[in-house]
């Protein structure tokens, strides 16, 4: 699985932190995404799938 | 031919029989009008979406602004001030692109995961504080005056730096600001004067012994270029924060408690496994039939949205709650399942205008759910849910009150 996010359109709800805090982090000072694992586990897919579709700004895109 | 066809306009908000069940009509113009004329309570025309796809569609899409001031564009209400959708305060943050983007980040430090999880310890003591009183009034008590209405201005407050003591003046504000029903313009346009003036001292205290909350830190935060926000901006930017955090969350609190007490089954089911809570506040989101008028969205050029060409100047209005219902997005939509995941619906929005706060909002619900389920195992309605009634209100929607008992 391979996991890119668009910090430009990222609104910061910190959705994909609660969904999956192993592979999406937020900055500091205005709370846009980092990613932390662009080639996530296996075990943790689930998790990064579940980030995507409740992202509000579309901002995660997953490429298995 | 049936309303919203293009015979006879429909009118906007449409009326539901029930406090918490969605009006019939939904689904019908999710089936065969989706995108459908409707008069808005200024008498002007709108066209409304209530199909998950084309909600989320036109959310994201930064053709559809926010600027409801263009001459041609469907005024919302008829009152002199056109309500909070056309405040001068909307008017003192910048409205869409690169300025928005810049407003939005320096705030949105605030609202990050980290910060709502440091934030929760102090919000469950809230919620306990104001069950003790709940309790010590004894029942039937009103749940929302009690708990629901006073929990998030206490939160803003904090968030703000403001004093306990003035906690019920904001309350006072809030509901004036967006309550177009109840009050005289008068009295919505005192109140208004009388908030701008409190937050234009409470900025420039803050700006002499600046104190560990959001004003203070915005005070000297640098956004990109080395932009600093100016008085107005902080000002706007306090004012912003407690009209969109209030009584939406207020009233979401109201009824999500409503909702999983109509049905006890369903607290039931949480008292025996807490760990649903979390879902089931989102569940309670997607399932509010009662948010409130939607989002109203104007089109600059011609466009197409459900195979529909929308012309230039066409004044749209999602309905987040009607997409929220949709059978094509969510299985069993018109069952409240509380652990339902994920679950990507659209109460807060979608795209570069989503609810900025919306990370506070789910802490604040979680956080009361989890309060009030270990206090108050016992809590049930104290009327049939059926004669629970509706807010009439425009801006948010929600309970008269809530009368609960255990």
């Amino acid at each position: 699985m391979k996991v890119t996010v668009d910090q430009d359109r990222c609104v910061a709800s910190g959705q994909c932190v609660v969904a999956a805090m192993e592979v999406f982090d937020q900055r500091d000072e205005d709370g846009v995404v980092v990613l932390l694992d662009p080639e996530p586990r296996a075990e943790r897919a689930e998790d990064v799938r579940h980030a995507a579709a409740v992202c509000p700004a579309l901002a995660i895109a997953i490429e298995d | 031919m049936a309303p919203g066809d293009g015979e006879q306009l429909l009118s906007y908000p449409i009326p539901s029989d029930t406090a918490l069940g969605p009006p019939a009509e939904w689904a019908r113009l999710r089936q065969r009008c989706p995108v459908a004329k409707v008069a808005l309570p200024s008498g002007d025309e709108a066209s409304l979406l209530t199909r998950y796809d084309d909600v989320k569609q036109v959310l994201s899409d930064p053709r559809f602004t926010r600027l409801l001031n263009a001459d041609d564009a469907a005024r919302v209400s008829d009152s002199e001030s056109g309500g909070v959708f056309n405040s001068a305060m909307a008017q003192s943050l910048p409205q869409g692109g690169e300025g928005h983007q810049r407003w939005r980040r320096m705030v949105a430090r605030w609202f990050t995961a980290k910060r709502m999880s440091a934030l929760r310890p102090g919000i469950e003591a809230m919620a306990e504080r104001l069950i003790d009183a709940m309790l010590e009034h004894g029942h039937p008590a009103d749940l929302k005056a009690h708990l629901a209405f006073p929990l998030p201005v206490w939160v803003i407050c904090d968030l703000l730096g403001v004093p306990d003591s003035d906690r019920d003046r904001f309350a006072h504000w809030s509901d004036t600001l967006l309550n177009l029903t109840r009050y005289q313009q008068s009295e919505v346009d005192a109140a208004q004067a009388e908030f701008a003036d409190y937050m234009a001292a409470h900025v420039a205290a803050k700006r002499t012994g600046p104190g560990e909350d959001l004003l203070s830190e915005l005070i000297t935060a640098t956004g990109p270029g080395g932009h600093r926000m100016s008085d107005a901006e902080l000002v706007a930017t306090g004012q912003a924060l407690l009209v969109a955090g209030h009584e939406t969350t207020a009233n979401m609190i109201g009824k999500m408690t409503a909702m999983l007490l109509a049905d006890r089954r369903h607290w039931e089911r949480l008292l025996a496994d807490r760990s649903l809570v979390r879902t089931a506040v989102e569940e309670a989101l997607r399932f509010d039939a009662n948010p409130g008028f939607g989002m109203p969205r104007y089109i600059g050029e011609d466009t197409e949205v459900a195979d529909t060409l929308l012309p230039r100047g066409t004044t749209v209005v999602c309905s987040m709650a009607a997409a929220n219902r949709d059978e094509t997005a969510f299985e069993g939509a018109g069952e409240l399942a509380l652990d339902r995941s994920p679950n990507p619906h659209l109460a807060f929005g979608a795209g570069a205008h989503s609810c900025l706060g919306q990370a506070l909002a789910r802490t604040e619900l979680q956080a009361t759910l989890d309060v009030l389920l270990r206090r108050l195992p016992t809590l049930e309605l104290a009327v049939p849910a059926a004669e629970l009634r509706r807010l009439e209100g425009l801006a948010v929607g929600g309970l008269r009150e809530l009368p609960v008992r255990w």
